[in-house]
Order: structure tokens, then C-alpha cells, then sequence
């Protein structure tokens, strides 16, 4: 098998993820987000499984009522359709789709996804909390100078590298 | 187009780019984001400035001549205490399960099975908060000042602030590439 090509240079990298949002900003209004998306996925199968209990709960209510009420639920899902489908012809065009799981050389493959998991859970929680995540809030309202967007993306280094020393063993 | 609609082939063909340059950037692979929080590798940090420092300058250029109204731009609610709390849980999930929501995308796009188990997890931790909203309602909605920004909250000119964030990421960086030199180096692709 073909050795994977280099990533590129991240300032490069990140000057094109820069372009994508300035030309979301122009055209939309609006910026990039993920969270929502699964918010609204989560709701939709919630309200799939037990209609009464999701139109009970504001919170799923808000993300299953008329899609017309509040289009940029939909949009982000269609968004994070082409998130998936941008990093797969990346990743395919530089040789990098494979099956795997990556981890540092001190977990197994179980250990490892037993943290993604359990990670997944409370990132999940936490960007509900705050109302975004990485994209929707640190990155589309730190480029809009938002307050908000500001402390929410201190408060995750600052909790990652926190955390870090206890989670050492997974990635060295 | 008539199908999906055209803003909904725009949010497709925004998701294609913004999925394109993570994976490029190699936030597809946890070892590498996790790198972050032991300063063996800047990328997160380096991506997401400098993504944030060319969105916020094309705005303000695009603003300057006109073509832009800063004001019609949807700047994202502030709740300091929803939004502290939830960065330093955000945080901490991160760090343990090694993707955000994005690059845990991008992730399974590659095939990576532990960005497929973020993902499943995440749609756990967001069910389990819809299902504690009720609890959380007050915590999820204090301190609302609504769409704050940066040079409001200091009393500054908008050209002031955006060229600080502008200084200080450039500092920082210089200090990621010198911190990179010190430490193990880049981790290697794969």
C-alpha cells in the first residue's frame, strides 16, 4: 500500500477553513456549526421512538417543530452531510481511507473507544450547555468577536489541559 | 436544485470545504488533536486561528469597502455562565475522547473507528442533556447578555480589537513553532 500523502501546513489549512466561513458570513449570514446537527438528528429519533415524550421536552420540541419556523436547523444538517463527504474526498485523494482506530502505543484498540465513548458523552452534554461546539460557537463567533465564543474557547483549553495529565496513557 | 433547494446546496457545498480542510489540516486523527494538550503538536491551535483570524479579516476588509454589513451578521448569543461551564465539560470530553464534533466527522469519513464511537457518544451526551433540560433550564439560561461582542464589552473601536486578535495570534504563532522545536516535533502523519 501507498505510503498516505503529508497533511498539508496548517496555517494553509486553516486560511481555507477561514475562506469557507467569510464566504458562509457573506452568504448566509450565519456561520458553520456541527452540534446542532446532531441536536436535531438526536431529536428527530427521539421523536421517531416516543413522539409524546420528545413534544413534552422543550428542548427536543424546539428542534422537531416545523422546520420552516427555523430553516438553519436543516441547513446545518445538510452542512455536516457535506462535512462528511469534503473529509472523505480528502482523505481519499491523499491516500489516508482506511479502517482504524487511532491511539497512542499504550491503549488497545477496546480501551481506546471505551474513552472516544465516553469523551463523546460529555462533549456532547457540553456543547449543548453552551449552545455549540468548536464550529458553531468557537470558530464562527470567535471570527465575529463574540464574548461568548471567547470564554467558551478558553474554558476548553484551559479543561483540556487540565485533563490532559490524567489522560496520558491513552495518546503517549 | 429545485430538490434541496439553493440555500440547502449552499450548506452542502460550504459542508464539502469545511470538511476538505480539516481533513487536509490531519484533524481526522485523535493522536494528532490530543497533541494539543501536550504541546507535542500546535495544530489545533494554529488551524483554528488562523482560521479565525482570515474570517475575521475578510469581514472587516468586506465591511471597510462596503460590501459587507457587520450588523446583519448573526453573532452568537452570550451566557457566560452556560457557555464557561460547558467550554471547561466540552474541554474535558475533548481531551478524553480526542475529536470535537467536526473533525469526529471527518474522522469516520476516513474510516476512523474511534471517531465513529465520539460521535455515537456525543449523540448520548446530547440526548442525556435534552432529557436534564428541565433542570438545567436555569443554569442554560443565565446571565443572557445577549449578542455581545468583544470591542462592546471593552468600549473599543472595532479596528482595534480585530487588529489585536490579529497581533496576538500571530504571537502566538511564533511561540507554537518555537514550543514545537523544544518538544518531541510534529507528530508524524498516520
Amino acid at each position: 500500500m501507498r505510503a498516505p500523502r503529508p497533511y498539508w501546513s496548517p496555517y494553509l489549512a486553516g486560511v481555507g477553513l477561514g475562506l469557507v466561513l467569510l464566504v458562509t458570513f457573506v452568504l448566509t449570514g450565519h456561520g458553520i456549526g456541527v452540534s446542532g446537527a446532531v441536536a436535531s438528528v438526536v431529536s428527530a429519533g427521539v421523536d421517531a421512538v416516543a413522539p409524546a415524550h420528545a413534544a413534552a421536552n422543550d428542548y427536543f420540541r424546539a428542534y422537531t417543530a416545523d422546520p420552516a419556523t427555523d430553516p438553519i436547523k436543516n441547513w446545518l444538517v445538510i452542512e455536516v452531510v457535506g462535512v462528511l463527504l469534503g473529509g472523505l474526498a480528502s482523505a481519499w485523494l491523499a491516500g489516508r481511507v482506511r479502517p482504524a482506530v487511532e491511539r497512542g502505543p499504550r491503549i488497545g484498540v477496546s480501551g481506546r473507544l471505551l474513552y472516544a465513548f465516553a469523551g463523546g458523552v460529555v462533549m456532547g452534554f457540553g456543547t449543548r450547555l453552551a449552545r455549540g461546539c468548536t464550529s458553531g460557537l468557537a470558530l464562527t463567533g470567535g471570527a465575529l468577536l463574540s464574548v461568548g465564543a471567547w470564554v467558551f474557547m478558553l474554558a476548553i483549553f484551559a479543561a483540556g489541559y487540565a485533563v490532559a495529565p490524567l489522560v496520558k496513557r491513552q495518546w503517549t | 436544485m429545485t430538490a434541496l433547494g439553493t440555500s440547502l446546496w449552499i450548506a452542502l457545498a460550504i459542508g464539502v470545504g469545511f470538511g476538505f480542510f480539516l481533513e487536509r489540516a490531519g484533524l481526522g486523527n485523535s493522536v494528532k488533536l490530543a497533541a494539543q494538550f501536550y504541546l507535542r503538536d500546535l495544530t489545533v491551535f494554529k488551524v483554528m486561528f488562523s482560521a479565525i483570524v482570515t474570517a475575521m479579516l475578510g469581514l472587516f476588509l468586506l465591511s471597510t469597502v462596503g460590501l459587507v454589513d457587520l450588523a446583519r451578521l448573526e453573532v452568537p448569543g452570550t451566557f457566560l455562565w452556560s457557555q464557561l461551564i460547558g467550554g471547561l465539560v466540552f474541554g474535558v470530553g475533548f481531551v478524553i475522547g480526542g475529536y470535537c464534533p467536526g473533525t469526529g466527522c471527518v474522522a469516520l469519513s476516513s474510516g476512523r473507528l474511534d471517531g465513529v464511537a465520539v460521535l455515537v457518544g456525543m449523540g448520548v451526551g446530547v440526548f442525556g442533556f435534552g432529557e436534564l433540560f428541565p433542570w438545567l433550564r436555569g443554569l442554560y439560561t443565565a446571565s443572557a447578555i445577549g449578542p455581545a461582542t468583544l470591542p462592546g464589552l471593552l468600549g473599543w473601536p472595532h479596528a482595534v480589537v480585530v487588529g489585536l486578535v490579529a497581533l496576538v495570534a500571530f504571537a502566538g504563532f511564533v511561540a507554537a513553532e518555537r514550543i514545537e522545536r523544544q518538544s518531541a516535533g510534529p507528530a508524524e502523519p498516520e
